[in-house]
Formats: C-alpha cells, sequence, structure tokens
C-alpha cells in the first residue's frame, strides 16, 4: 500500500469507504509518522495514541456493522490544544493548566466524534492563543516543517505544522486574530476562519470571546470543506453561535468556478512592510483569477489601518477578564498553599508563576484598557472603530464578492526573530484581523513561494458573514489552476524531514 | 512623558492578581507604553456618533427554556482541584469578607 | 470594636439619616442563570454544577427565558419602565467563591428601571423610589474552617461548594428613600416586608430569609439636620430579616452619629451586620481595588424583550399591593387604625389565610394581633416562623365557634400550641380545658352563687337585672372558666326569673 500519510482527507474516506484500508490502519500510520518526525517538528503536546486506536477501531466495526457514517469517518486529526476533549489533557499552551483533564467535550470535539473523525492528539499553540509563532507555548515552540529554524505561524502553529508534517491530513485551528490563517500561509496549507458565529465556541478556552472562531485546516481545499461541514452549524450552548444553514462550502469546493466572480483586492493590504516574495506571488494569483474568468477590481478600506489598534485593546480587555477565572482555587496550578498564605496570596503567586510574559503583557493592558476612567477612550472607542470596519466590508460587498490580500505581510521568520519586540510581532496580523473584527468569513490558500526565501506565501480571500461558501470557490479555483503549472499542490514542493525512530 | 508609570503597572497587578517580581515591572512599563501608544490611535478616529459593534450578526434574544440538564458528578466537578476536602474545594484562609 | 453609640432620639435631633436599600432576590427558577442545573437549596456539595457554573475553561452560559421573565414582572409590580434593548455586563473581582472571578450582571443597561412603590407605616403612605432591577447570578458559599464557630477570621482556610453559584439573582436597587427621620428605620424594614409580599404574590421567589433567598444591603449616611451637607456613606451587608433591617439601620443612625460628635470620621466601608449582638462592625473600606472594570458581557447577545412580552406580562400581575389593602380593609370592615396594625404587624398574610378558612375577620385579627403577635414577638421571631398556622387557627375558632372553648379557653390552647403540645384536640385533653355544657354542674354553681350573694339578688330583685352580671362573674369563677357565660346567663335569668 503506498503512504496513507500522503494521501488526503477524501482520499482517505474513499479508501476506507471501499474497504481498502481501515481506521486502525490509516491511524497508526499517523501514530508513527508523529513518532517519526515529531520529534523534530513538535507539534503535538499529548498523542492519545490508545485514545485514536480505539476511536478508530469503533468505526472500524461500525462500518462492518453496515451502520451509516459520516463522509470524513475515520479520518485522523489533530486537535489544538485549547478545545476540550473530555479526560484528556488539556492545556491551551499554558503552565497554569498544565495536567488538567476536563470533564467534559467541546462541541467541535462532540461533533468530530459524531463524524467518527479520529482525534490524534493535542497541538502546540501559542499560551492561550497570544501570539503569532508558537514562541509563547510553555512547553517550547514548534518548528516549520518547510525550514526546522523557523516558526509555524501562531497561534495554531502546531495544528498547521502537524499537517504540513504529514503527521495528520485534518487539524482543528482557532482564530482570534488570524490565528489558523497565518500558520496555513507559513506552511503552505489551507486555513480557514468561518463567520463568527458559524462554529461554536462551547469547549474553547476563550481567548476574546467576541473574536474566537474554531476552524478547518487542511492540506486541500476539499479536505478543509469537509471538516467545516463536519463541525459547522448552531449550537444551544453557544450564545452567539448563528442559527441558520451551514453555507454550502463542500459543494463549493468541489466545483471551484470563479467565471463572473467579482474580486476585489483591498489597497491598504499591501506595499510598504510586505516582503516583494510575498506581493509577487499574490498579484499572480489574482492574475491567475483573471484568467480563470474573475472580474478583478481594487477597492478602499480605509478604516483598516486602524484594526490593529483596536483588536490591541479588544482583545486583550476580554482577555483579562477570561483569563481571571485561572486563580488556583478549583482547577489548574496552585503555588504558595504552605498552610500560611492568604488565599488572596496563594491567587497572586500562582497566576504570576503560571501564565508567561505575553499572557501577563496582555492581562495589564486589558486590565488598563478596562479599568475606570479609561474605558470610553480605549474599549469603547475600539467597538466603534469596530462598526466602521464592518462598514468598510459592508461598502466593498457592495461592489465585489470577496476580498483578497495576502495572508501575511512576510513568509515565516526565524524562531527567536521578533521574540523581544511585541509590536513588530503584532504586524504579522495586519492582514488577517479585520475579518476578525467584522466576524466575516476568510481563509488563507497557498499560492507558491517567496523567491527570497523558498517559503510558502498565503492568498487570503474574505468573503461575507455566513457566505463561507465564496472562499471554497475561490480557493479550489486556485488550487487546481496552481496544481496544473505545478503538477501538484503546493506541498509537494516541501522538502522531507528527515525520519527518525 | 511616559503615558503609563510603573507604580501604574504596580496597580494593575494588583487588580489582575498577579505577583510581579520586580524585574517584570521594570521591564513591562516600557513595553505598555509602547503598546499603549500604538493602541493609542483608536482615539483619532472620530466616531463620536458611530454606533459600538460587539458582533458580526446583530443577534438578540438567545434564551433557553427553563429546563434542567444532567449536572456533573461532585467526583467530576472536583477532579481538577488543588486541594479538596468534604467534598468541596479546598482553598486557602480568605482575607476579606466578600 | 464596639463603637459608642448615641440614644436614637439624640441622634435623629442633630442628624437626618440618608438612607438607600439594595435588596438581593433568589428566583424559584428550576435551572440556573445561565446553565441547566438545578436550583434546590440544602442539596450535598457540589452536586448542582456543571462546567458552566462552575466556571470550567470553554464553558459558555445561555440566559435562562424564566429569568429575564421574572425580572420583567418584578420591574412591572414596581412600577418599573421595562428596558426595549439591554446587555449584561461583566463585573471584574476575584473572590474564591466566584467561580469566573468575575459576576455576570447588568451595569448601565438594567432591564427594569425609574420604578416606585407605596409602604405603609402607622397608617400613614411613603412612596419609595426604585432606581433599578438588574438580573445577575449568585455565588457559591465558602465555610471557614478552623477559626471560632465558622467566623473569617482566624480560619485557617475555606470550603467552597458551587451549588449556589450561578443562581438567578434579581437586585432591587432603591433611590435616596426620603422621609421624615424618624420613620426612616421603619419605612425600611417596612418595605422589605411589603417587597417580600409582593414577591410571594408574583410567584418568582419563595422569598425564604432564612435561606437566604432575600438578602438586604442598607446604605446608611448621616447629614446634620435640616442641611444638604452629604455624609460619607456606609453599607451595611446581609441583613436578613425585617427586624433586622430596623435594627441595623437604627444602630447604624446612632452609631455614626457618635463618631461623628466626638469629631471623627465616618469611612466608606462595607460593615456586617451581627443578628446576636444587634451592632455592626467594620468591613471593607472601599478603595480602587473597588475597580470592577464593566465592560458588555461578549458571550452572550442584548436582551429585547418585545413590547407585546411585556404587556403579557403586565396582565398576568396579580393585583398591586396597596389597591389590595383597601379592597380586604373594605371586605373586612376593619377602620384605618385596625388595618394599619394588621400591616405593621406583618399580619395581612396569615390573616388572609385564616379568613379564607371560614374564619371572621375578627376573630382572625383578634388572634393573630393578639396571642401570636405577643408571642412572636417575644420569641423575637416573625409571625410565620411560628409553629402555629392559619390552619390551626381556624380550627380553634371553630371550636369556640361551636361553644366548646370560650375565648380565655382558647389563648390556652394557642398557649400550649406554641409550646408544641400537639394538635388542638391534643392540647384540650391534656390541659382538660373544654368547656362544661352539663347544666348540672352549673346550676349548682349558681346556687352557691345566689346563696352567697343575697344582696345581689336583693338588687336584682327590686328591679336592677343588669346587677345579675356579678353572679355570672362569681359562676365563672367558681368553674374556673371552663364554662359558657352565655349558657350561665340564661340559666341564671331562668333561676331568678327575669
Ligand atoms: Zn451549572
Amino acid at each position: 500500500m503506498s503512504d496513507l500519510t500522503r494521501k488526503t482527507a477524501a482520499e482517505l474516506a474513499e479508501l476506507m469507504a471501499a474497504k481498502q484500508a481501515s481506521s486502525v490502519e490509516v491511524t497508526q500510520a499517523h501514530l508513527d509518522r508523529i513518532g517519526a518526525v515529531d520529534g523534530a517538528v513538535r507539534a503535538f503536546l499529548h498523542v492519545d495514541t490508545e485514545g485514536a486506536l480505539a476511536q478508530a477501531a469503533a468505526v472500524d466495526a461500525k462500518r462492518a456493522a453496515g451502520e451509516e457514517l459520516g463522509p470524513l469517518a475515520g479520518v485522523p486529526l489533530a486537535l489544538k490544544d485549547v478545545l476540550t476533549q473530555e479526560g484528556v489533557p488539556t492545556t491551551a499552551g499554558s503552565k497554569v493548566l498544565e495536567g488538567w483533564k476536563p470533564p467534559y467535550d467541546s462541541t467541535v470535539v462532540k461533533r468530530l466524534k459524531a463524524a467518527g473523525i479520529v482525534i490524534l492528539g493535542k497541538t502546540n499553540m501559542d499560551e492561550f492563543a497570544m501570539g503569532s509563532s508558537t514562541e509563547n507555548s510553555a512547553y517550547g515552540t514548534t518548528h516549520n516543517p518547510w525550514d526546522l529554524a523557523r516558526i509555524p505561524g501562531g497561534s495554531g502553529g502546531g495544528s498547521s505544522a502537524a499537517i504540513s508534517a504529514y503527521e495528520a491530513p485534518l487539524a482543528i485551528g482557532t482564530d482570534t486574530g488570524g490565528s489558523i490563517r497565518q500558520p496555513g500561509a507559513f506552511t503552505g496549507t489551507v486555513g480557514v476562519k468561518p463567520t463568527y458565529g458559524g462554529t461554536s465556541r462551547y469547549g474553547l478556552i476563550a481567548l476574546a470571546s467576541s473574536l474566537d472562531t474554531p476552524g478547518p485546516c487542511a492540506r486541500t481545499t476539499l479536505d478543509a470543506a469537509l471538516l467545516h461541514e463536519a463541525i459547522a452549524g448552531w449550537d444551544p450552548m453557544d450564545s452567539t453561535s448563528i442559527n441558520q444553514d451551514v453555507p454550502p462550502v463542500v459543494a463549493a469546493a468541489r466545483n471551484g468556478d470563479v467565471a463572473g466572480l467579482r474580486i476585489g483586492v483591498v489597497k491598504e493590504l499591501g506595499g510598504e512592510g510586505y516582503q516583494p516574495g510575498v506581493e509577487a506571488r499574490f498579484h499572480e494569483a489574482v492574475e491567475l483569477l483573471t484568467k480563470l474568468g474573475a472580474e478583478v477590481v481594487e477597492v478602499s478600506c480605509p478604516h483598516f489601518e486602524y484594526a490593529l489598534p483596536a483588536y490591541y485593546l479588544i482583545l486583550p480587555s476580554e482577555a483579562s477578564s477570561n483569563l481571571a477565572k485561572f486563580d488556583a482555587m478549583r482547577y489548574g496550578l496552585r503555588v504558595g498553599d504552605d498552610g500560611t498564605n492568604s488565599a488572596e496570596t496563594v491567587m497572586s503567586l500562582s497566576r504570576e508563576a503560571g501564565f508567561g510574559a505575553e499572557v501577563k503583557r496582555r492581562i495589564m493592558l486589558g486590565t488598563h484598557a478596562l479599568s475606570s476612567g479609561y474605558y470610553d477612550a480605549y474599549y469603547g472607542q475600539a467597538q466603534k472603530v469596530r462598526t466602521l470596519i464592518a462598514r468598510d466590508f459592508a461598502k466593498a460587498y457592495e461592489q465585489v464578492d470577496v476580498l483578497v490580500s495576502p495572508a501575511t505581510p512576510t513568509t515565516a521568520f526565524a524562531i527567536g526573530d521578533r521574540i523581544n519586540d511585541p509590536i513588530a510581532m503584532y504586524k504579522n496580523d495586519l492582514c488577517t484581523i479585520p475579518s476578525n473584527l467584522a466576524g466575516n468569513a476568510a481563509a488563507s490558500f497557498p499560492c507558491g513561494l517567496a523567491d527570497e526565501d523558498g517559503l510558502p506565501v498565503g492568498f487570503h480571500v474574505m468573503a461575507p458573514v455566513m457566505r463561507d461558501d465564496l472562499l471554497y470557490t475561490v480557493g479550489a479555483a486556485l488550487e487546481s489552476a496552481l496544481a496544473e503549472q505545478w503538477g501538484g499542490v503546493l506541498m509537494t514542493k516541501a522538502p522531507e524531514l528527515e525520519v527518525t525512530r | 512623558m511616559p503615558s503609563i508609570t510603573r507604580e501604574e503597572v504596580a496597580h494593575l497587578a494588583r487588580l489582575a492578581r498577579i505577583e510581579l517580581s520586580d524585574d517584570e515591572l521594570d521591564h513591562l512599563a516600557p513595553q505598555l507604553d509602547q503598546i499603549i501608544a500604538l493602541v493609542g490611535q483608536v482615539s483619532q478616529v472620530a466616531a463620536d456618533d458611530i454606533p459600538p459593534t460587539s458582533h458580526a450578526l446583530p443577534l438578540t434574544n438567545v434564551m433557553r427554556a427553563d429546563e434542567n440538564i444532567p449536572c456533573l458528578t461532585p467526583e467530576q466537578a472536583l477532579s481538577g482541584a488543588p486541594a479538596s476536602e468534604a467534598q468541596r474545594f479546598r482553598v486557602p484562609r480568605i482575607l476579606e469578607e466578600d | 470594636m464596639t463603637a459608642e453609640v448615641l440614644e436614637i432620639e439624640d441622634a435623629l435631633a442633630q442628624y437626618d439619616p440618608v438612607m438607600g436599600l439594595e435588596v438581593h432576590v433568589e428566583l424559584n427558577t428550576k435551572s440556573k442563570m445561565f446553565c441547566g442545573c438545578p436550583t434546590e437549596f440544602g442539596a450535598p456539595p457540589n452536586t448542582q454544577t456543571c462546567p458552566v457554573c462552575l466556571g470550567l475553561p470553554g464553558a459558555l452560559p445561555v440566559v435562562n427565558a424564566r429569568g429575564v421573565e421574572s425580572a420583567i414582572k418584578i420591574g412591572l409590580a414596581l412600577n418599573c419602565e421595562i428596558a426595549e434593548w439591554c446587555r449584561f455586563a461583566r463585573k471584574n473581582y476575584f473572590y474564591p467563591d466566584m467561580p469566573k472571578n468575575f459576576q455576570t450582571s447588568q451595569y448601565d443597561e438594567p432591564i427594569a428601571f425609574n420604578g416606585w412603590t407605596e409602604v405603609v407605616v402607622d397608617g400613614e403612605t411613603f412612596r419609595i423610589e426604585i432606581e433599578r432591577a438588574h438580573m445577575e447570578e449568585d455565588t457559591g458559599k465558602s465555610t471557614h474552617v478552623g477559626g471560632a464557630t465558622g467566623r473569617i477570621q482566624g480560619a485557617s482556610h475555606s470550603l467552597v461548594d458551587y451549588n449556589r453559584a450561578g443562581i438567578p439573582l434579581i437586585e432591587i436597587v432603591t433611590k435616596t428613600i426620603e422621609v421624615p427621620p424618624a420613620k426612616a428605620a421603619a419605612v425600611a424594614r417596612a418595605f422589605v416586608s411589603q417587597l417580600r409580599d409582593l414577591l410571594l404574590a408574583l410567584e418568582v421567589s419563595d422569598v425564604r430569609m432564612d435561606q437566604g433567598s432575600l438578602r438586604c444591603d442598607a446604605n446608611v449616611s448621616l447629614k446634620p439636620s435640616g442641611t444638604s451637607v452629604l455624609g460619607t456613606r456606609t453599607e451595611t451587608k446581609n441583613v436578613n430579616s425585617f427586624r433586622s433591617v430596623e435594627r441595623a439601620i437604627t444602630y447604624e443612625i446612632t452609631r455614626q452619629a457618635a463618631v461623628l460628635n466626638a469629631g471623627g470620621k465616618i469611612l466608606q466601608e462595607t460593615r456586617h451586620w451581627h443578628e446576636d449582638t444587634g451592632i455592626t462592625t467594620s468591613g471593607r473600606e472601599k478603595s480602587d481595588a473597588d475597580d470592577y472594570r464593566y465592560f458588555p458581557e461578549p458571550d452572550l447577545v442584548p436582551v429585547a424583550p418585545s413590547r407585546e412580552w411585556v404587556e403579557e406580562l403586565r396582565a398576568t400581575l396579580p393585583e398591586a399591593p396597596a389597591l389590595r389593602r383597601a379592597r380586604l380593609q373594605t371586605e373586612w370592615g376593619f377602620t384605618d387604625l385596625e388595618m394599619r396594625d394588621v400591616i405593621n404587624g406583618n399580619a395581612l398574610e396569615p390573616i388572609v389565610a385564616t379568613i379564607e378558612l371560614g374564619v371572621s375577620a375578627s376573630a382572625a385579627k383578634k388572634w393573630w394581633l393578639g396571642e401570636l403577635a405577643r408571642s412572636a414577638n417575644e420569641q423575637g421571631v416573625e409571625l410565620d416562623a411560628l409553629p402555629v398556622g392559619p390552619a390551626q387557627v381556624a380550627e380553634v375558632q371553630k371550636l369556640v365557634d361551636e361553644g366548646t372553648l370560650n375565648d380565655k379557653l382558647a389563648r390556652q390552647v394557642f398557649e400550649g400550641l406554641l409550646a408544641g403540645e400537639g394538635t388542638p384536640a391534643e392540647v384540650i385533653e391534656k390541659r382538660g380545658l373544654a368547656l362544661v355544657s352539663d347544666d348540672g354542674p352549673l346550676i349548682e354553681a349558681i346556687e352557691r352563687a345566689i346563696a352567697a350573694n343575697p344582696d345581689v339578688v336583693e338588687k336584682v330583685n327590686s328591679g336592677k337585672p343588669a346587677a345579675a352580671g356579678a353572679l355570672i362573674g362569681a359562676v365563672m369563677k367558681d368553674m374556673r372558666g371552663q364554662a359558657d357565660a352565655a349558657k350561665v346567663r340564661e340559666l341564671l335569668n331562668a333561676k331568678l326569673g327575669i
């Protein structure tokens, strides 16, 4: 049998449906691959070998019994460590939660299990999803499979690296300011941020409640769409969840016809600060879409320049409150409980010991932004900027169906490069943040390698609220046209990782 | 003049219940000052008559019926507790009354 | 510790109290405000929790529709405006019994606001303005271990039960209560007492003060009489009975007056009421640590009650208490004075219940304001905490109506009932209290009375029949009260031929 780990999720599902491979075989192949390469990549914080094989065996048994199974039944997946899975360690990349085993499943996990998708383990991330490189993880940095000296992006660097290293065909990420799309761009994979409220946040350890969105990571557009469909849809446990049908993402990914589609290039997302190789691949991709029949125009979104400052007020404010629950009283790390220290002191000592530098920085910033006398100038004003950005989008969507930009200003940078410069790190997310603030759907698709460094470049598509299907239309068109040029998807150009046993 | 002083940062740390070391305070104050200068740009946007946005879709009245759903068992509830006693969460002595 | 206090009269002679109340009411919903956990009182610790109310990472709240409905009903009953659109807000502060270290509450957008209600004290009606009524959630409960009698001071550690965490609360906040200084404390008590009746009538809460389902915080400050110089305010927390409301406010007035007269300063602080000693002690001083950093709860969407819903709920409201009281007074034929005694004695609801069991209004009033009120007063409890309820009162009165008891004997039956001696029948049996209905012993007693009082008989015979009253008294005394006076009169009249 050819290497199962090189197959797409759709191919694996087909193989299993045709009973040419079992889920246990497929799962074992990926567990072996993790064993072989994860020492170098470090995508996983926890590999649930036993649990995954048991889930796989259960799917095989159901298939043998002739039960009806979902389209991804038996396919393995890597889960970002920010979503709870009952009985499986969940840390959100923080020391404060080391060893915590949640007593409940997140809605995403419930749906994955219901779909028969096999969860291999939990992937590394920046602590509480605060970061763009995984360097803020309390458990070490994940390495980019394209160049192990580089970061894989963040916060969901573990999930994107895992699929890029063929440790899993699918992964779940969460996107608050680009944490699915930016690592997708940096690892040459597909990363989709669904419409806010299109996927449930129940069981997602909150960073910024009004921005967090779980979504799919995959090596192909179709795989991402299949996973999207499996996890999306209304959840009564999440008050901000949208009670509407899931947009037809799989059909769009299969169709991929951009003829007549109106595409707007966002004027403000390019130029100064953007790597030439990134811009070159982006503009070629736009050209390609034009050739495929899309109508391309330039569009201005004048308030996008305020997205970054607004984001760095809203996120820390909500995070400072969301992270207050980590106080050493009910779960998690407790430090200094020596019988004389008060609860108040133990809380302060535990939070000091349990949180990393970036988390503390943002908690402090958020505490400041919400404190009396500052609220109106900061949080209040940032929420108004949010309205202006949403209006920019709305105005643009009067002219075009989707907006496009590079996913990131640069390609993956070297580990350690920006760790001491928070603002340089924050600027990674310039292109991705506006969609989180407005809540619309957005995705990054691989569009080539930058000439300077030979690293992947991401093509960023932004679709209106609940028009997630348009992302897949563009992604699929681009993917098949580029594959024709390259003789395969971009991932086939990735260097082979050294395999250790 | 910095927009945030070391003393203010120390006050924020108390509000946020984080026992920052002197070193961290020395470090954080100038960093926060820089970040506050960045985020302060939001005040340049004239938006007096603009309503604030909090969510993508303007949902209202999302409510559930007043019905019971199964609870965690006490064992599950206490499973992550750093300390427990008599089926309760054991916490260090509390200084201040609520 | 114990601050010197002034006599209340002296305090009020020099200062006007400025007073406001915050009342927290636990709703009687089946499930908690933001999750499906039950709300039973007294369940074993941590058996009514889930990821949401334990504040586990990842859990999210969903609003209980019945909680919102109850809030609107309370708002309407307090003549409030109901917000067309409002949001929940997070109140951020750290406390071990608060699972998320923020309380999901409402801040500048309460669901109900600008209301009023009226209370009657000593026959006088006072209007109390309601600032707001908003929705929030309760906290868990801490037990302090290792110190004296469960106090937080000196405890070695605490144990937390989160069963109560997340139970819906409505916080009702009055505006400054402006009444004559001498009435302030009594008006506050009457307000809380009447609020309880209202909540019961709305069926939104069990209002069990002993279980903490109605908790009162009293804000008190003083200003020199006749001036408008605002003083510093203290907030006395968790005053949990009607009587305590009056006592705690009175205490705070006398304490603050003493501090001010001694040239001292009132600290802006929370204070704790001690039911046993009847004093308040210093709690926590307000400081910049009280920066609650409120912001709109991003995990919940706005509540926008449609006007149709609000009107539907308005139509379900029971009669307003003031109107109901006026109606009952007319039905019962009570004078203003009598009605005032009933209200002040907190006897309205027991009397209504007793009358529903077939007892006349005057009899019901007689027992509830007489024997029973006296007993409650002596024990320092509310009427409804007595072991005697409307059913027993009706049973005793029935025996009076049938001639088995007279009022004097009935009083002794109540004594027995209050002492826990069993049912009315059992008390009568044990104490041998039934009236003598047999004519024989009565006639013998009448003959003894006639023989012993020839001068009275002489008066009756000389055309003064009213003098026979003395003979009846003598007979009753002879029978140790266990005779029906009407029967005695009838037999005596026959004997004397009048
Ligand atoms: Zn619960």
